[in-house]
């Protein structure tokens, strides 16, 4: 390292410290209070008093990654259900909604049943079966008020109302004005605590279209599923997220039920809520309503690893869409003693114009519109897989891609990184974290997520010494212990001319 | 159209969202709905749960000054962060471009940057400000192109000396160009794969007309013909004082900020700057479009009509039965079309009132093949409904509980507050629109919401857009209306032989 490049690291890293005092780790520690409730649920208050609204984030440690075998997609449809109302929320009369929704688990498990009967299936019976199934839908269907949970919350101001399931996890999150503090509490402890399955098939059907609009109608869609499907031989990882069509067209709300019961234990949960609130008086409030949620024992972590990968497996789409090249490397999970050397690699490979990927691939070969790596695809809860694309330019094949991205990898395993690549990373990093403190859902949204994984908000700001400690021998010895061949999986799609014409004389007929 | 025009691009970040699949991605605004009657047996224990007054809040104004020379500076303290945030609009864009050169903007906002400055060429100053974590970057959009940079205080002044560099001497490259004219060629390449992406462009298209500045498309042969030339020539027209709106945030003292803006801006000539051009706009011939798509298995459906203006009087009781209509949960459409008759994940609308011309009426489905003319049946229904029923007491009431209580996050933060002046500053629209809108949205009646349907909700002045697998759309899509066929296919470059839907060989 030059004399001069250590004085300008070491001035940035002072003008980054000394402006930033009052954002740093201690004065966190002044407006963040943590409670963990006797049934196990997790709550933290961040004060940020700018403005009189607050966000939410409610983590559930539980993904698609825990999707019961033959029920892929389950946790994204409980997640749909989250938004159908609770035992006093969406009901004219909950009692009476209760026996009709048992009678359309009855009459559902009867019809399924016959459904799936691999010989002797009755046709007539089936026909009946469905009837009575439907018939059972409609007189439950009869005590729903639709929508009514959104509506409540819409109608008091919440913006951003939305939720996401992931492999690792499941989160909810809005943002509203502050005086709907208590009103938000006994909603979001409401459908933690006592969701109901209601229109829980037509819901289905909303989730299939899902289906068809992400992964069945979208070539790169289509390819991403398969690639997972292929890089994964035991881990649950490379299941469809949404859930494989035959699957998610037969779950059942009992199945929904289950998966509540056993995953969204307060002890699963952590809730972090930030904006113009005092702890002092918002933490009462808030442990009024999450303590009801009765406590339950916490799921037994997975057992499945995914086995060591032992040879290169590729998927080769032919078909009449544009070309694309992807390839991804299995990598330990997030509590790896490299898991800052990962985003070391990240960085260097794809943030900005500086990246090697661009500046090869895009500005000196030309033979690429974008290329990118990133880590933890498709999470990091568990080992999941360092991940490289290109997107060819007119012209250009995915064999093309792969070659310039191998040309790259083989780089990082052969030479130092430089300087100037290590220390714009750990500049970035420390730049990054501090735009995202002053945003009431995204800070919600990271100290929700640092407190599940590591148990204490903090490592967010701890993350930085990880990031600080990476040196050009990490790096180097990363590369060459996972971008092995035997630890690839590739993807791609080849153009194939479509062999009837375009042409069809159409809709017009 | 804002709305429906940010759902179509391209981008390649979705591809990897895969395993994040959120239950509704139409719900950016908020709602209302018709709701059944409380039972006697309906507990609604919420009702109970005291709602304090909010908070006593003044959302601070950025100090506005203007210079002699015509240019606008909108200053923001915001000393929560150490970082010092600017942008400079330019007036003029795409849709001031040449018919024969659709992409020049958006050519000459990349080639800007990328190529960089006579001093410091754009690849030199990646290096310098990504290892400072600052950035500059400039961008061409449809009514203006922009320039805004981002660094930590400590390096505003060498980083607002290089933005200023780039403003007044920029140095258009060759070799820049060409890679943002490949860039866009992959664009054009790759719009056919994309089935919703196809629907919103035609349905784009249908409505301002396939020519019009606003819905035109680029094509290989427009791009090509964008020259250096034409950049430094776009360069030297819009980049006038009289033209600009400078907006600077961050943690900064105001009138030294001043100082410094002025001293930089206040020597700039005058200039003829772009002239606003008079657009006129017909509403679409009714009918359906469709699109062949053989390898999905869910139709796009649009249905659209020309919406209004802002500045619209009529504005408020417009965005009071957007609530009703599309607003989000509750509303009239995803109530029916989604948690009714499961039909569609995707359900969408909005009565589109744009700045300074008709936004778009849209409302948008993705529904599996063999349901595509129940789910439009559905959603011609529901805009029919607009006319037919008037919203009721409950409607009306959550409609605008759900805009005046949310109200709030229009300026919840510094930076959401000054963007706000720049908008309504760049369009010529009063500084104190946003509490009009909010009295405008207060005194909205049920009869103004009857009116305002009767008077801009005309199913025969709408069109239908369908892009799907033909062969599984069942019934066929002629019973909805005369159907024509929509030639989707991708003009090749000058001087290739049409009809292979091939990527064409690099130029």
């Amino acid at each position: 390292m030059s004399v001069r490049r250590v004085l300008t690291t070491l001035t940035l890293a002072v003008a980054l410290c000394s402006v930033a005092r009052s954002q740093d780790l201690a004065s966190f520690e002044k407006r963040i209070t943590v409670k963990v409730l006797p049934n196990g649920l997790t709550l933290i208050v961040c004060e940020r008093p700018e403005a009189p609204v607050f966000s939410f984030y409610t983590l559930v440690d539980a993904g698609s990654a825990n999707d019961p075998q033959g029920a892929s997609g389950l946790a994204h449809m409980f997640e749909h259900m989250a938004f159908k109302g609770t035992s006093q929320i969406g009901t004219t009369n909950y009692p009476a909604e209760k026996l009709a929704l048992a009678k359309v688990e009855t009459a559902y498990a009867a019809y399924d049943d016959e459904y799936r009967k691999r010989v002797g299936q009755d046709a007539a019976k089936l026909a009946q079966l469905k009837k009575a199934f439907e018939d059972a839908q409609a007189a439950a269907e009869k005590y729903v008020i639709p929508n009514q949970f959104s509506e409540i919350a819409e109608q008091n101001g919440a913006v951003g109302i939305n939720a996401s399931t992931g492999e690792d996890s499941t989160q909810y999150f809005w943002s509203m004005p502050s005086n709907r503090l208590e009103l938000w509490a006994y909603l979001e402890s409401q459908r933690i605590g006592y969701p109901v399955q209601r229109e829980f098939y037509k819901e289905r059907d909303v989730v299939q279209e899902e289906r068809r609009m992400r992964i069945d109608s979208s070539p790169t869609g289509r390819m991403v599923e398969q690639f997972l499907a292929t890089a994964y031989v035991a881990h649950p990882y490379g299941r469809s997220g949404v859930g494989w069509e035959s699957e998610i067209s037969q779950v059942s709300a009992t199945e929904a039920e289950q998966f509540h019961k056993k995953y969204y234990v307060p002890s699963n949960i952590v809730i972090a809520v930030v904006g113009d609130l005092k702890a002092s008086q918002a933490m009462p409030v808030l442990e009024r309503y999450f303590s009801k949620i009765p406590a339950g024992p916490k799921p037994t972590p997975m057992t499945t690893v995914e086995p060591r990968q032992f040879a290169e497996k590729s998927v080769v789409i032919r078909e009449a869409t544009q070309p694309f090249y992807l390839e991804g490397y299995h990598r330990p999970d997030y509590r790896d003693p490299d898991d800052a050397v990962y985003d070391a690699i990240t960085d260097i490979f794809s943030n900005g114009r500086t990246a090697r990927l661009y500046r090869s691939l895009v500005r000196d070969q030309k033979i690429a519109a974008a290329g990118e790596g990133f880590s933890g695809f498709p999470g990091d809860k568990f080992p999941g897989l360092f991940a490289v694309y290109a997107v060819p330019l007119p012209g250009h094949t995915p064999e093309e891609m792969r070659t310039a991205i191998h040309k790259e990898i083989d780089r990082l395993k052969n030479e130092d990184v430089t300087d100037a690549e290590l220390e714009r990373f750990k500049t970035r990093a420390r730049a990054d974290l501090l735009r995202g403190l002053a945003d009431n859902e995204g800070l919600a949204h990271q100290l929700a997520e640092y407190q599940t994984r590591y148990g204490d908000w903090r490592q967010l700001f701890r993350e930085l010494d990880k990031i600080n400690a990476v040196s050009k021998a990490d790096v180097r010895r990363v590369a060459n212990k996972i971008f092995v061949d035997s630890n690839r999986t590739s993807a791609r799609i080849e153009f194939v001319a479509p062999k009837a014409p375009a042409k069809i004389q159409g809709g017009a007929k | 159209m804002s709305h429906l025009m940010t759902r179509y691009r391209w981008t390649f970040a979705a591809v990897f969202a895969a395993g994040i699949l959120a239950p509704h991605n139409l719900l950016l605004a908020q709602t209302a709905a018709t709701l059944s009657k409380p039972a006697a047996t309906e507990v609604r224990p919420w009702k109970k749960i005291p709602i304090p007054p909010l908070h006593e809040f003044k959302p601070q104004q950025p100090k506005r000054i203007q210079l002699s020379n015509g240019l606008v500076i909108f200053l923001q303290e915001d000393h929560e962060l150490p970082f010092i945030n600017g942008s400079i609009l330019i007036r003029g864009g795409s849709r001031d471009e040449p018919a024969n050169k659709v992409g020049l903007v958006s050519l000459y906002g990349e080639a800007w940057r990328t190529s960089g400055t006579m001093k410091t060429d754009g690849d030199k100053m990646d290096d310098i400000l990504e290892s400072k974590a600052a950035s500059i970057e400039t961008d061409g959009g449809s009514a203006s192109t922009s320039l805004r940079w981002s660094s930590l205080k400590g390096d505003f002044n060498d980083v607002f000396a290089s933005a200023i560099d780039l403003l007044l001497h920029p140095s258009f490259k060759a070799d820049k160009l060409a890679l943002a004219q490949h860039q866009m060629d992959t664009g054009i390449s790759r719009r056919n794969d994309d089935a919703s992406g196809i629907a919103i462009r035609e349905a784009v298209k249908l409505v301002y007309g396939a020519d019009s500045p606003f819905a035109r498309q680029p094509e290989y042969a427009t791009v090509g013909a964008v020259t250096l030339q034409d950049l430094k020539g776009w360069h030297d027209r819009t980049v006038v004082p009289n033209g600009m709106i400078v907006s600077v945030s961050g943690d900064f003292n105001s009138a030294e900020m001043e100082q410094s803006l002025r001293a930089t801006f206040e020597p700039l000539p005058r200039g003829a700057g772009m002239p606003a051009e008079k657009f006129t706009f017909t509403d679409p011939k009714p009918g359906v479009r469709f699109a062949e798509k053989d390898d999905v298995n869910q139709s796009n459906v649009l249905i659209v009509g020309l919406g209004t203006e802002r500045r619209n009087p009529d504005y408020y009781a417009l965005s009071v039965m957007n609530e009703i209509f599309s607003g989000g949960f509750g509303s009239r459409i995803v109530q029916d079309v989604r948690t009714k008759l499961g039909l569609a994940y995707d359900v969408q609308g909005s009565f589109g009132a744009s700045y300074d011309h008709p936004g778009i009426f849209y409302v948008l489905a993705g529904t599996k093949s063999v349901s595509t003319v129940p789910a439009t049946k559905a959603m011609l229904d529901e805009v029919e409904r607009l006319k037919t029923a008037p919203p009721s007491a409950i409607e009306l009431a959550k409609a605008k509980d759900q805009l005046l209580n949310s109200f709030i996050f229009h300026y919840d933060s510094p930076e959401k507050t000054l963007n706000e002046q720049v908008t309504l500053a760049f369009y010529d629209y009063p500084s104190d629109f946003l509490e009009k809108y909010k009295t405008g949205i207060e005194a909205v009646t049920a009869a103004d919401i009857s009116r305002v349907a009767r008077k801009y909700v005309d199913p025969s002045k709408l069109g239908i857009v369908v892009v799907g697998n033909q062969a599984e759309i069942k019934p066929a899509l002629d019973t909805l209306g005369k159907v024509t066929d929509l030639d989707i296919a991708i003009p090749p470059p000058p001087g290739q032989p049409a009809g292979k839907e091939q990527p064409p060989t690099p130029r």
